[in-house]
């Protein structure tokens, strides 16, 4: 089987992570519960007639791939793969207010067209007259790890040779106050003021387009390959540990040949638990990185964690304001990345230097 | 009529997110559709919605449309006949 490379990266992200190099420009927010996302200068990217329909998710996907595409010198796919968790819910929300407060009637079709969730695996389709394979997966807080599951056994059974990979949410007014209501965001009233700390419930929220173009050959501008996915819907605390352990043997590897892993921490007392022992135990020599205080939290936030460990993997840096620990490897070769969303939805990711 | 036409390119801008276009860009006897302000068949919906929420006139013909939404003098002349609101 063939192996499979990152050979371009996209970023949209709550922090300026689209024009810059590794989080050099970052800013830790601690007085919104609600993360959202810096935008590019759309104009560069997308022509005013087709952006005009377009909610912030569709635009940030759109720019997102170009940038990856770009990055990795591509401009042909075999295939298109999106993960996200709501998909274009600004536009739903549009969508369902015209119903109500039109009392069912005068409904126009932009918003619900543009409802969808495969409306950004479908405009950037669009946008490159590209006919391939095009598939999104809604499938929680592992959208993003089966897209890129789908796209590592096509490129592994050299079905494809390069393939746009992304993980996508928007964050929107109506549901943002819904999870507020339902405590899976924090409350308006509990600042920010660091995610290690909370100890209350909820996440601090965000939003994001991360892309990637994946390939089964090295090039002079890849970051990293991409050794193993893994996802387990359930899992307890206490089975944390042993998890990743069968994860890392199945891979020939032991807890100490990770350099770094990176824990998808997002300050929800009730949650955060589950990063506890790998991270008081487990890993207690590895360096650890933590990300959500930059990018929030959304179902496919974790790319965003994949976007982390590829520029370690690359640079061979870790910048401070990610670190957990200060554990420091002169080399980073193996990089574990494991995220839950709501004590679900349990990934692991193994990247690996090239 | 000044008032309706002044509206009429209000809504437009409004309606279908003409980012990049002011009132006083629009003239009243530019072409809507095509290589004037550049709308599409997806615009036209939405102009045919707004003709019936906001004005109370139902389009059963589509092809009535193609005369109706050539120009901002074209609509607002369609609009002050047959407007029931």
């Amino acid at each position: 089987m063939k192996k499979v490379y990152i050979n371009g990266l996209g970023n949209i992200s709550c922090q300026k992570t689209f024009d810059s190099v590794f989080l050099e420009e970052v800013v830790v927010e601690t007085d919104e519960n609600v993360l959202t996302a810096k935008e590019p200068v759309y104009k560069d990217y997308i022509l005013p007639g087709a952006s005009r329909r377009m909610a912030k998710g569709v635009k940030n996907g759109i720019v997102a791939s170009a940038i990856a595409m770009k990055e990795a010198n591509v401009s042909t796919l075999d295939a298109i793969i999106t993960g996200t968790g709501l998909g274009c819910i600004e536009d739903s929300e549009k969508f369902l207010k015209s119903i109500i407060d039109n009392k069912e009637e005068f409904l126009t079709p932009t918003s619900f067209i543009q409802s969808t969730h495969n409306t950004v695996g479908g405009q950037i389709a669009l946008g490159l007259q590209c006919k391939a394979y095009n598939f999104t997966y809604v499938n929680g807080g592992i959208s993003f790890e089966s897209a890129l599951l789908d796209a590592k056994m096509q490129l592994e059974t050299e079905e494809s040779e390069t393939i746009l990979v992304g993980g996508i949410d928007e964050s929107a007014d109506f549901t943002t106050n819904f999870f507020k209501i339902a405590k899976v965001i924090k409350s308006d009233n509990e600042k920010n003021s660091s995610i290690l700390d909370q100890k209350t419930k909820g996440h601090i929220a965000g939003e994001g387009a991360t892309f990637f173009i994946l390939e089964n050959k090295k090039t002079a501008n890849t970051y990293a390959e991409i050794a193993s996915i893994s996802f387990v819907n359930r899992l307890d605390p206490n089975q944390i540990e042993s998890q990743i352990e069968s994860f890392l043997a199945e891979n020939l590897l032991a807890v100490k040949d990770i350099d770094a892993v990176i824990l998808g921490i997002n300050g929800d007392v009730d949650f955060d638990k589950y990063y506890e022992a790998i991270s008081n135990n487990l890993f207690k020599n590895t360096a650890q990185i933590y990300y959500k205080h930059l990018s929030g939290d959304y179902h496919t936030a974790s790319s965003f964690g994949v976007w982390v460990g590829s520029k370690i993997l690359k640079l061979q840096e870790i910048p401070e304001i990610i670190r957990l620990n200060s554990v420091v490897k002169s080399n980073y070769k193996n990089v574990l990345i494991y995220n839950q969303y709501l004590g679900k939805d349990h990934s692991f990711l193994l990247l690996k230097q090239c | 009529m000044e008032a309706l036409k002044l509206e009429l390119k209000e809504k437009i801008i409004t309606l279908l997110n003409l980012e990049d276009v002011n009132v006083d860009e629009i003239q009243d006897t530019d072409a809507l559709f095509g290589d004037g302000l550049g709308l599409d068949s997806i615009d036209a919906l939405e102009l045919i919605v707004m003709l019936d929420k906001d004005y109370g006139i139902k389009l059963l013909d589509p092809k009535e449309g193609k005369a109706i939404f050539q120009s901002i003098n074209s609509m607002a002349s369609y609009i002050t006949e047959h407007r029931t609101k």
